[in-house]
C-alpha cells in the first residue's frame, strides 16, 4: 500500500433488500483515496453517494468486496473497533448539521474531544482554535436553536475538525444553505485542508461544492462513471 | 465519569419532561415516606398509650382468664398469690376483677364488662382517684366512646345488674363520677370502671382479681402457680398484626404509586429513543459504541431517580417535617374501630426507610431504563441517523 493510500475500496458491492428482491446501490465499486485529497463523490439522487460515504465511515458493511480505511479491512473490524476508527481518526459533516440540541457551540465542538478522555486545559485550546477557524469564536455559548443554518454547519465543521482528524467525510454539507453560507462553509474546508491536510471526501450533487472539487467521482446507478481531476 | 456529565446535560436540556418525571418519582417517595411514617408513628404512638393507659409494664393474667371467651369470663379470677399482693402493697402492681354486666341507660339495655379498680392507684393513667368518695354511692368512671354510646354524662346515675360469685342476679344504681378521654378503646368500649373493692363486694370475691398490672419499668417477672405472665409482647401482639396488616396494604399502595412513577419514566425513555435517533445515530457517527449510547440512555433514566431524590428533599422535606411537628389529625370515625389510634398521628420516619426506598427508585428506574434503552444496541447507525425528528 502506498503510504498516502487512506482509503482503498476493492470490488465494493452494497445491497439493501426491497420487498421481495434486493436493490443495488454500489456495484463493484473500484477506488483509491489519498492524504489531504479534497475529493468529491457526485451524482443524481440514489446513485450511492451517501451509501459509499458510510462504508468508508465504517457506519455500514459491503455486502461484497472491501473497503480498506487507514489500513484497516471493514471485513476484519468489529462495530467496536469500527467505532474506535471513526472516534480517533474521522469527522464527518451532515447535511441536517447533526448537532446536540441541549449542548451549547463550545460542548458541540467538544464533544469529539470527550470520547478521546483528552485533558480539559487540552480540549479547550482544541475547541477555541476549531471555533477559530470557523469564525465562531463569538458564539461559544449558544445553543444550536440561536444559530443561523451557516453557523451550525460552521459549528458541525469544527466538530468534525477538533481532533484534526486524517479523514473527514461531508455528505451534502451545503444542501441547506444558501449561495454565500455555502461558499463560506467551502472557503473554510478548503484553508483547513491546506493547512492541516486533511483529507475531505463530500458525497454531493450541489455545483456550489463541485466547483470547489479537485477530485470529482461521479457515480451512476452505483457504479464509477468518471473519476477526474478537476484542481491541481 | 463522562456518560453521567453528558446524561445529566442531557436531562436538564429536555426541560418539563424531565421535571415531570422527576416530580412524580419525587412525589410516590415522599408518599412512600409519609405513609410509612404515618404507620411507624401510629406504631409508636398505639404503643405508648397502651403501656400508659392498659397495660404498663406488663400483665399477669389468671389462668383460666380469657378476654375473648364469655363463657369462661366469670371464672376467670383468683385470690392474689402473695407474690403479687407483695408488689400490689408496694405500689410496684395494681390488680384488676373483670365481670359482666348490663347497664340500662335511658331505660335500654346494654351488655358491659364492669371493671375494678383501686381508685388510688398509679400504675396507669387511669384517672382511678374519680372514683373515691362518698362510700354509700358507688362511683364510676367511662371512657368518652362508652359516654357517647350511652348518652350518659358525669353525674348521672345508671342501674348496672351483675351476677354474684353464686350465679345470683342483684342490681343497684351507680353514679358516673368522670368521663376520661383516651386513645386506647380497649379499655373503653363497653366498660365501666368502679372501685375494686365495692365490685368485689358485689360479687362476693373478697381479695380476688382477673389481672395484674404491674408498673412500667419492671423487669423481672416471677413465675407465679396459677397466673400467667404477658409481656408487651404478647400484648402487643394485636396491635403488631393490625400494623403488619396496614403495612401490607401501604405495600400495595407503594406498589401503585411507584409502578405509575417507572411508566412514566418508561414512557419517556421510549418516547426519547424514538425521538432521539437522529441523535443516537450522531453519538455513534462521532465515536461512540452502541454500548456507550445504551449506558448513556440508561444512565439518564436513572439520573432521574437522583433528581427525584434530591426534589423530594427540597419540597418533600419542609412538608414531613411540618406534619412530625404538628401531626396528622385521624378522621373521627377511626375511634369506633375500637383499634388504639390516636386523634393526631406524629409521623416517624425512619432513615431505613428513606434509604431503602432511595435505592428501589435508584433500581427500578435504572431496570426501566435500560429495557427500551437496549433497542439502541440493535439499531443501525446508518438508519438512525436518518432519523426523521430531532
Amino acid at each position: 500500500m502506498n503510504n498516502a493510500e487512506i482509503i482503498s475500496v476493492k470490488n465494493l458491492t452494497k445491497k439493501f433488500p426491497m420487498g421481495l428482491g434486493e436493490f443495488t446501490a454500489l456495484n463493484g465499486i473500484n477506488l483509491t483515496f489519498f492524504k489531504g485529497e479534497f475529493a468529491g463523490v457526485v451524482g443524481p439522487s440514489g446513485s450511492g453517494k451517501t451509501t459509499l460515504l458510510n462504508i468508508i465511515g465504517l457506519l455500514d458493511n459491503p455486502s461484497d468486496g472491501d473497503a480498506t480505511v487507514l489500513g484497516n479491512s471493514s471485513k476484519d473490524l468489529s462495530v467496536r473497533q469500527a467505532a474506535l476508527i471513526r472516534r480517533k481518526h474521522m469527522g464527518f459533516i451532515f447535511q441536517t448539521y447533526n448537532l446536540l440540541p441541549v449542548y451549547t457551540v463550545f460542548e458541540n465542538a467538544e464533544f469529539p474531544l470527550l470520547l478521546l478522555k483528552m485533558s480539559t486545559g487540552e480540549r479547550k485550546k482544541a475547541v477555541l482554535d476549531a471555533l477559530e477557524w470557523v469564525g465562531l469564536s463569538d458564539k461559544v455559548r449558544s445553543k444550536p436553536a440561536q444559530l443561523s443554518g451557516g453557523e451550525c454547519q460552521r459549528v458541525a465543521i469544527a466538530r468534525a475538525m477538533v481532533k484534526r482528524p486524517e479523514i473527514v467525510l461531508a455528505d451534502e454539507p451545503t444542501a441547506n444553505l444558501d449561495a454565500d453560507n455555502s461558499h463560506h462553509i467551502l472557503q473554510t474546508m478548503e484553508k483547513l485542508n491546506k493547512e492541516l491536510k486533511t483529507t475531505f471526501i463530500f458525497a454531493t450533487h450541489d455545483d456550489k461544492v463541485i466547483s470547489h472539487l479537485k477530485r470529482k467521482i461521479t457515480l451512476i446507478d452505483g457504479k464509477v462513471s468518471r473519476d477526474e481531476n478537476i484542481k491541481q | 465519569m463522562l456518560a453521567f456529565k453528558l446524561a445529566l446535560k442531557n436531562l436538564i436540556g429536555a426541560g418539563l419532561r424531565t421535571w415531570l418525571n422527576v416530580f412524580v418519582l419525587s412525589l410516590a417517595l415522599v408518599m412512600i415516606v409519609f405513609q410509612s411514617g404515618i404507620i411507624h408513628g401510629w406504631d409508636l404512638q398505639a404503643k405508648i398509650d397502651m403501656t400508659e393507659w392498659e397495660v404498663g409494664g406488663g400483665e399477669y393474667w389468671h389462668n383460666l382468664y380469657d378476654p375473648y371467651d364469655p363463657l369462661s369470663l366469670n371464672d376467670g379470677h383468683g385470690s392474689l398469690p402473695s407474690e403479687l399482693k407483695k408488689l400490689y402493697n408496694d405500689g410496684q402492681a395494681v390488680p384488676v376483677l373483670v365481670t359482666q354486666a348490663s347497664v340500662y341507660p335511658e331505660g335500654r339495655m346494654r351488655n358491659i364488662l364492669l371493671k375494678g379498680i383501686d381508685p388510688s392507684q398509679n400504675i396507669v393513667k387511669l384517672p382511678a382517684s374519680l372514683m373515691k368518695g362518698d362510700s354509700l354511692v358507688i362511683n364510676a368512671l367511662i371512657g368518652n366512646r362508652m359516654a357517647n354510646a350511652t348518652r350518659l354524662n358525669k353525674n348521672d346515675m345508671v342501674t348496672v345488674r351483675w351476677r354474684d360469685a353464686n350465679g345470683t342476679f342483684d342490681a343497684t344504681e351507680i353514679r358516673i363520677a368522670g368521663i376520661f378521654h383516651t386513645n386506647v378503646a380497649s379499655i373503653d368500649n363497653n366498660q365501666i370502671w368502679i372501685p375494686l373493692d365495692k365490685l368485689q363486694k358485689m360479687t362476693g370475691l373478697d381479695g380476688n382479681a382477673t389481672y395484674i398490672i404491674l408498673k412500667q419499668g419492671i423487669t423481672s417477672a416471677p413465675t407465679v402457680p396459677g397466673w400467667i405472665y404477658k409481656g408487651h409482647d404478647i400484648l402487643f401482639s394485636e396491635l403488631d398484626t393490625i400494623i403488619k396488616s396496614k403495612s401490607i396494604g401501604g405495600l400495595v399502595l407503594y406498589i401503585i404509586l411507584l409502578s405509575l412513577a417507572l411508566l412514566a419514566v418508561f414512557d419517556t425513555q421510549v418516547l426519547s429513543i424514538f425521538r432521539r435517533e437522529k441523535e443516537i445515530g450522531t453519538y455513534i457517527a462521532l465515536g461512540m459504541t452502541r454500548w456507550q449510547v445504551v449506558r448513556l440512555f440508561t444512565i439518564e433514566g436513572a439520573m432521574h431517580s437522583i433528581l427525584s431524590v434530591v426534589a423530594g428533599a427540597i419540597w418533600g422535606m419542609p412538608l414531613l417535617y411540618l406534619v412530625a411537628k404538628y401531626g396528622f389529625a385521624m378522621p373521627k370515625a377511626t375511634e369506633g374501630y375500637g383499634l388504639t389510634i390516636a386523634e393526631k398521628i406524629f409521623p416517624v420516619y425512619s432513615l431505613g426507610t428513606i434509604i431503602t426506598m432511595t435505592i428501589i427508585i435508584l433500581v427500578t428506574t435504572t431496570i426501566v431504563s435500560y429495557i427500551p434503552s437496549r433497542k439502541i444496541a440493535g439499531m443501525k447507525p446508518t438508519e438512525a441517523l436518518r432519523g426523521k425528528v430531532q
